[in-house]
Order: structure tokens, then C-alpha cells, then sequence
């Protein structure tokens, strides 16, 4: 017996090794567990503000300190059944809803400039982070975030309930030279913003596309083909800067949260 | 498995396109690591973005990562694989011509992020930020050596395939999993495209593919390094060729649960998290089995260190490894991670892998490969010595930058005075930041001084050797 047929190991690997398509197939098999475990029961499991799009979300239940159910229609705004009908009515409040044309013109900015680089927008539920920034945030709350910006980095502090803290002057003085503001940022100046009007025919475009998503899509009752229509004309005359600071408005006041109520089991 | 090597002699190997993605290699090594000083002194000193949208921090930073590790690990990752199945198979390349497309493929897919990165086209998911068509072009040139690499295995005339072709083949099949699913996006023009998750479901996908290009990537392919250069350098086979089985099948049943744990006491079901940390800890085992084994086969070598650098340069890499195996496990504990997670103390450990383990074990195999890919001595073996050095004392003065400045960031934000009130605000942690800021970029520099002076080493090393085989036809054939 020569020195190549000796087994070193076991039987099977030796003939693993011996085989390249056998190789390839263990070893293809091997790297897809981990993934379909933790990946595939995001899709259907509850708490994961997963949608079937016909207001249902895989049995996900809130409830409040009495133990009763909260509504999903309070997390996630419905106009079917909320007070307020459309988005131009819509407070906040009244729960999670898609954004608008301008507040998602200044997010397609904000991901142009790696914005979430720097800024987390995931509130944890410390203690800290509550005092800083405000309650934990909730998976609901992401939910038409396609290419979600959670952030993975707090270079600067998080946003994800930025909205409504500071007045659109301050964020326009900030944005422009932050160290004009916070003498200690080290955020790069954005004073180009304001030089650069809002891409019309592209933020139309992706409202058209957040439809269409086959996950968690834009509702077409809200997103409806006049709304789009509409856009064009709430995006007139804008400018990036109106637009990103439109979209730093917009985020963390959408749920009214309960103090005591736990929502993230 | 010396026995495998027995045939060699008499194959010819395609090793032009080896070469080619050789010096691909050194010269992003120098270019991504340049990117990544400058985005580390705009962080340092902010005025540094000279008002030019175009070299912002928001826009610098992806390239930075795109290019040390897509151009510079990616031509590392081929001018390796290239070599060891053609040497370890005993047999050349099953398609030479496939593999220059590769090679021309890849380089243009590096053009096209140097241009679409600061122009700001982003998908907005870290390290997956190329644009959709770009994503596309990966794809392609990515199958293309796949087939490739798959097909010269199949073609070996020895008959087991080398460990290092088993890391290989798990990190092809792998990386073509997570860029394939990751990248799921609708177009809105040619510019801009958006994920088809959203929210919990796109994070999960995003560090699924985030940390498995470093487990898969940017460990899997580079451990198929450690396997062939460490043996290769020293002289002595593998400690433990059982081992091996086994670093090879935990690593990539295990590595792959580890997404996860960039996502604790977020949005995402606390199970998931709590996956991911369970499993990260048990990565442990594998990860130090594997740094043993590579650490060990220098067991009646060790005198080796004194005179070859390039061996310095593989064992301290193994250092870095156990060292930054450690330390992620210890971050991925929940407890740690609710410390850890957003500050600096993740980019100290993404940098005592990426400078630490994958550029050294790199450097040791560049210089290794560029010896035997030009039938060369070194120009300079001190200059390998001062490169070893440098390298040291860059990668480690960063590291110890980052977490500090990462555990005080974390201690800063959570800490309350006697009144119950949040004792700093945030702004008082970023100020705090600032010495550790000019530390790392410092530390990046002196790394980066390293990478330029194994450009020029090579370069005079090449060039001797044209200048030997003009004058020698018989080692042009080498």
C-alpha cells in the first residue's frame, strides 16, 4: 500500500478529499445551515414587523399594561382605519407610515453620502440610550426601510428619533458647517446641499419601486397612482438640503409609545 | 502529503496571470491602505474634506474598505489560489484564458468603484455598497473563477485535493451565496437601486454577508494561505493534517451563524442575537485549532525566525489571529457587545484582523510567491526586515488606539453622575476621541509606510530579474 492510499482520517473524508464534485457538495451543503436557520424565520415568525400585505404581520402581538391587545393599526398606520386618511393628514402618532416625496428624496441623499456611516438609527433599550435618544426602537419601525440604515458605527450619535429635536434652521446651520453649531464635530460640511435641487424624476421613480418590493412593499392605497402624480409637485423648487433635513424630521415620532409596554416581545 | 508534490516537475504551470495578480496585489495594498490614512485624518482633522464632495468621509470610506478588501485582498486571494491548485494539483490552470478575463474583469470592476464610490452611488449596505451593474460584473467574474478554480481541481493529477483548496472552494461557494442574495435590488435608474428587504429581514441579510466576507473572505481564503506558505516557508509539513479536517469543517458549518451577533439588543428577535453569540463563542475552538496549527508547524523551526523574514511575517500573522479570534467571541457576549457594539473597539478588531493576520500573512506569501514567480532573491532582505517591522508597529499602534478610544467611547455613553443624569454628552465623546484619532491615523501611516517600501523592494527585485534573464535564457524559463 503506497503512501497516497493510506487513510489519515476517516474513510468518508478521505474520499471527500479525493473527489473534487464530492468536495464541492459537502462543503456547499455545509456553508447554507447557519444562513437558512437564522435568515428564512425572519420571514414568518412574529416581531419581525413582517407584513402579508393584507395588514397582518405572522401573529405579532403588542400588548399593553393590561394585557390587552394593541392593535397593529396603531403601530403601523392604516388609512382604512385610522382617523387620518391620507398622508397629508397623518400625525404623528398614529404609526408607522412610508415617507413622503421630499422626506424620500433626502434619504436617497442621506445614503448617497454615507450618512449612515457615522449614525446609527437602532436605539438599544438601555438605560442611557433612553435618556439620550428616546425609547428603544421597534422592528415596525423600519419596515419600509428598503436597504434598512440601521448603521453598525455612532462616530456621531444615532437618529433614529432626530425628528422634531431640532428646528429645519438648526439642521440647516448644522448641515452646512456643522463646526459652526458643534465646535467639536468632526461631520464633513454639506453646504452643497443647498446648490443642488431635489431629483424629481428619480424619487417619483422609486416611489413607483418601493411598490413593487416582493417584501414589506409601499401599500398602492397609500402610494396610489395620483399620490405618486402628486409628487412632482411637492418636490418643486427643492433643494438636497430642504430634502435631507425633510427626512431627518420625519424619523422616531411615528409610534406613540406607552410607558411600561413592552414591544419587542 | 509530500507525496502529492511528487509530479510537479514536470508540469508547466500558467504562472503569467499569478504574476499579474502579484503585483495587482502590492500596488492596492499601498493604495487602499493610503485611502484608508486619509479617511482616518479626516476623522482626525475634519478640515480635511476640503469642501469636495467627491472626498468626503461619507464617500472616501467605502472605497477605502471596498479597496483593501476587494482590490487588495481580492488580487491577493487570486495570485494565491492561482498558484497553490496549479502546484498543489500538479497541473496547469484548466482555462489560462478564462483566468486573464478573470483578472481583467476584476481590475475593471476596481475601476469602476473607484469612479462610482465618490461620485456617491450607494446601495447604502456596508462593504456591498457598489452599485446594482457593478454587483452584476462581480457576479460574472466571480463564477468565471469559480469554474475555474473548480475545474483545475478537477483536472489534478494528485489525488487528494490540498487543504488549502478545500478554504478556497468553501469561501468561492460561499461568497457567490451571500453576494447573490445580499445584492437583491430593484433599480431605479442606472445610478441608484433598493434592497428588496427591508428593515429586520435586510439587516439580518446585510451581516449575514458582512461578517461572513470576513469569515469566509477575508479568513476562509486566507487560512488556504496559511496552509500552503507556512509549510512552504519553513520546510515542515503541517503540525497536524487531523486538525485541518477539523478547522476546516467547524469553521465553515460555524462561521456562517455569526451575522447575528452585530445585531443584539436591536429591532431583530433577541434569538437570533443570542444564536450568533452561542455560536461565536464555540468559534473559538476551530480558530485556535487552527492558529495552533499553523503556529505549530514551525515546531523544530522556531530557530528559522531569526534569518527569514518572510517567515516572521506568517508566524506573527497566526499571532494576530488567535489574537482577534479571541476578541471577537469576547465581543459577540451579549454583556460585552452592549459595551462594545458602535464604538471604536469594532474597527480596532476589524483592523487587528485585516492589518494584524490577513496583510501579514499576505505580505509573508507576496515575497514568498514573488521569489519563485521571478526564479529571484529578494533586492533587499533587510528591506523585508524593515517592512516586517514597520508593519508591526503600525498595525499594533492602531489597534491599541481603537480600543481604547472604544472603551472609553462606550464608558462615556453609558455613565451617570450622582443626580442620576447622563454625566457626558455626546459630543463630549467625540472630543475625547480626538487624540486616539491622530494615534490611529498615525499608526495607519506607519502601516502604509510599510506597504511602499515592498512596492519599491519588488519593483528592484523584478527589475533584477529581467536583468538576469536577458543575460540568462535558462532561468527565463522558470
Amino acid at each position: 500500500m503506497s503512501d497516497h492510499d493510506k487513510i489519515y482520517s476517516t474513510k468518508f473524508q478521505d474520499k471527500v478529499e479525493r473527489s473534487t464534485l464530492l468536495m464541492f457538495i459537502m462543503t456547499a451543503l455545509t456553508v447554507a445551515v447557519g444562513g437558512i436557520v437564522e435568515i428564512v424565520p425572519l420571514f414568518y415568525l412574529p416581531n419581525t414587523a413582517m407584513t402579508g400585505g393584507d395588514g397582518t404581520y405572522n401573529g405579532t402581538q403588542h400588548k399593553d399594561l393590561q394585557g390587552n391587545v394593541i392593535s397593529m393599526d396603531k403601530i403601523v398606520w392604516n388609512p382604512a382605519t385610522s382617523e387620518h386618511k391620507s398622508m397629508d393628514d397623518w400625525q404623528p402618532g398614529d404609526g408607522v407610515r412610508p415617507y413622503k416625496p421630499l422626506e424620500l428624496a433626502g434619504r436617497q441623499v442621506f445614503i448617497r453620502e454615507g450618512c449612515f456611516l457615522c449614525h446609527s438609527q437602532m436605539i438599544r433599550p438601555f438605560r442611557d440610550e433612553k435618556d439620550r435618544y428616546g425609547h428603544y426602537s421597534i422592528a415596525e419601525e423600519s419596515m419600509y426601510d428598503h436597504t434598512y440604515q440601521w448603521g453598525s458605527k455612532r462616530t456621531g450619535p444615532d437618529i433614529a428619533r432626530v425628528g422634531g429635536k431640532y428646528s429645519d434652521e438648526w439642521h440647516r446651520k448644522h448641515l452646512k458647517y456643522p463646526r459652526d453649531v458643534v465646535p467639536e464635530s468632526v461631520m464633513p460640511n454639506f453646504f452643497f446641499l443647498e446648490n443642488a435641487k431635489v431629483d424629481v424624476e428619480k424619487t417619483t421613480k422609486t416611489m413607483a419601486v418601493m411598490t413593487k418590493m416582493p417584501f414589506n412593499p409601499v401599500p398602492k392605497t397609500i402610494y396610489s397612482a395620483e399620490y405618486i402624480a402628486a409628487a412632482p409637485e411637492a418636490l418643486k423648487d427643492k433643494t438636497e438640503m430642504d430634502a435631507v433635513i425633510a427626512f431627518l424630521q420625519s424619523l422616531g415620532n411615528h409610534v406613540k409609545f406607552e410607558e411600561g409596554v413592552n414591544y419587542r416581545d | 502529503m509530500e507525496a502529492t508534490h511528487a509530479k510537479s516537475v514536470t508540469v508547466k504551470y500558467d504562472m503569467d496571470v499569478v504574476r499579474w495578480f502579484t503585483i495587482a496585489a502590492i500596488i492596492f495594498g499601498v493604495v487602499g491602505t493610503f485611502i484608508g490614512v486619509y479617511v482616518a485624518s479626516e476623522l482626525a482633522w475634519p478640515f480635511l474634506n476640503f469642501d469636495i464632495a467627491e472626498i468626503t468621509f461619507g464617500r472616501l470610506r467605502p472605497l477605502h474598505t471596498n479597496a483593501v478588501i476587494f482590490a487588495f485582498g481580492g488580487n491577493v486571494l487570486f495570485a494565491t489560489g492561482y498558484y497553490i491548485v496549479q502546484r498543489t494539483g500538479a497541473t496547469k490552470l484548466w482555462s489560462n484564458k478564462l483566468a486573464w478575463f478573470h483578472f481583467w474583469g476584476w481590475q475593471t470592476i476596481i475601476v469602476c468603484a473607484v469612479i462610482t464610490l465618490p461620485l456617491g452611488l450607494s446601495q447604502g449596505k456596508e462593504y456591498a455598497e457598489l452599485p446594482w451593474w457593478v454587483d452584476i460584473m462581480i457576479a460574472v467574474v466571480w463564477l468565471s473563477y469559480g469554474l475555474n478554480y473548480v475545474m483545475t481541481n478537477a483536472i489534478r493529477t494528485t489525488s487528494h485535493m490540498y487543504v488549502s483548496n478545500w478554504f478556497t472552494m468553501g469561501m468561492i461557494v460561499m461568497i457567490t451565496y451571500l453576494h447573490v442574495v445580499n445584492s437583491m435590488a430593484i433599480p431605479v435608474d442606472w445610478a441608484t437601486s433598493y434592497s428588496i428587504y427591508s428593515g429586520v429581514q435586510d439587516a439580518m441579510i446585510q451581516w449575514w454577508w458582512g461578517h461572513n466576507a470576513v469569515g469566509f473572505y477575508l479568513t476562509g481564503g486566507f487560512l488556504g494561505i496559511m496552509y500552503y506558505f507556512i509549510p512552504k516557508q519553513s520546510g515542515r509539513p503541517v503540525f497536524s493534517y487531523r486538525l485541518s479536517v477539523l478547522h476546516f469543517w467547524t469553521l465553515s458549518f460555524g462561521y456562517v451563524w455569526l451575522g447575528a451577533h452585530h445585531l443584539q439588543y436591536t429591532a431583530l428577535p433577541d434569538w437570533t442575537g443570542s444564536l450568533g453569540a452561542a455560536i461565536s463563542l464555540a468559534m473559538i475552538i476551530p480558530s485556535w485549532g487552527g492558529a495552533m496549527n499553523g503556529m505549530m508547524t514551525l515546531s523544530g523551526a522556531w530557530d528559522k525566525l531569526r534569518t527569514d523574514y518572510i517567515l516572521r511575517f506568517l508566524v506573527t500573522a497566526m499571532a494576530f489571529y488567535a489574537m482577534s479570534t479571541f476578541d471577537g467571541p469576547v465581543m459577540a457576549i451579549k454583556s460585552v457587545n452592549a459595551l462594545s457594539h458602535y464604538t471604536d473597539w469594532t474597527v480596532g478588531h476589524v483592523h487587528a484582523g485585516a492589518l494584524g493576520w490577513m496583510s501579514m500573512i499576505s505580505f509573508g506569501a507576496l515575497y514568498h510567491m514573488v521569489k519563485k514567480l521571478w526564479n529571484t532573491e529578494m533586492y533587499s532582505d533587510r528591506l523585508v526586515n524593515v517592512h516586517f517591522w514597520i508593519a508591526l508597529v503600525g498595525a499594533t499602534t492602531y489597534v491599541v488606539a481603537m480600543w481604547v478610544s472604544g472603551i472609553m467611547q462606550g464608558l462615556m455613553w453609558r455613565d451617570y453622575d450622582e443626580y442620576g443624569t447622563l454625566t457626558y454628552t455626546f459630543v463630549e465623546s467625540v472630543s475625547a476621541m480626538h487624540p486616539y484619532y491622530v494615534m490611529r491615523a498615525v499608526g495607519g501611516a506607519i502601516f502604509n509606510l510599510g506597504t511602499w517600501i515592498m512596492l519599491f523592494n519588488v519593483v528592484m527585485t523584478i527589475r533584477q530579474a529581467s536583468a538576469t534573464r536577458a543575460t540568462n535564457p535558462v532561468a527565463a524559463r522558470a
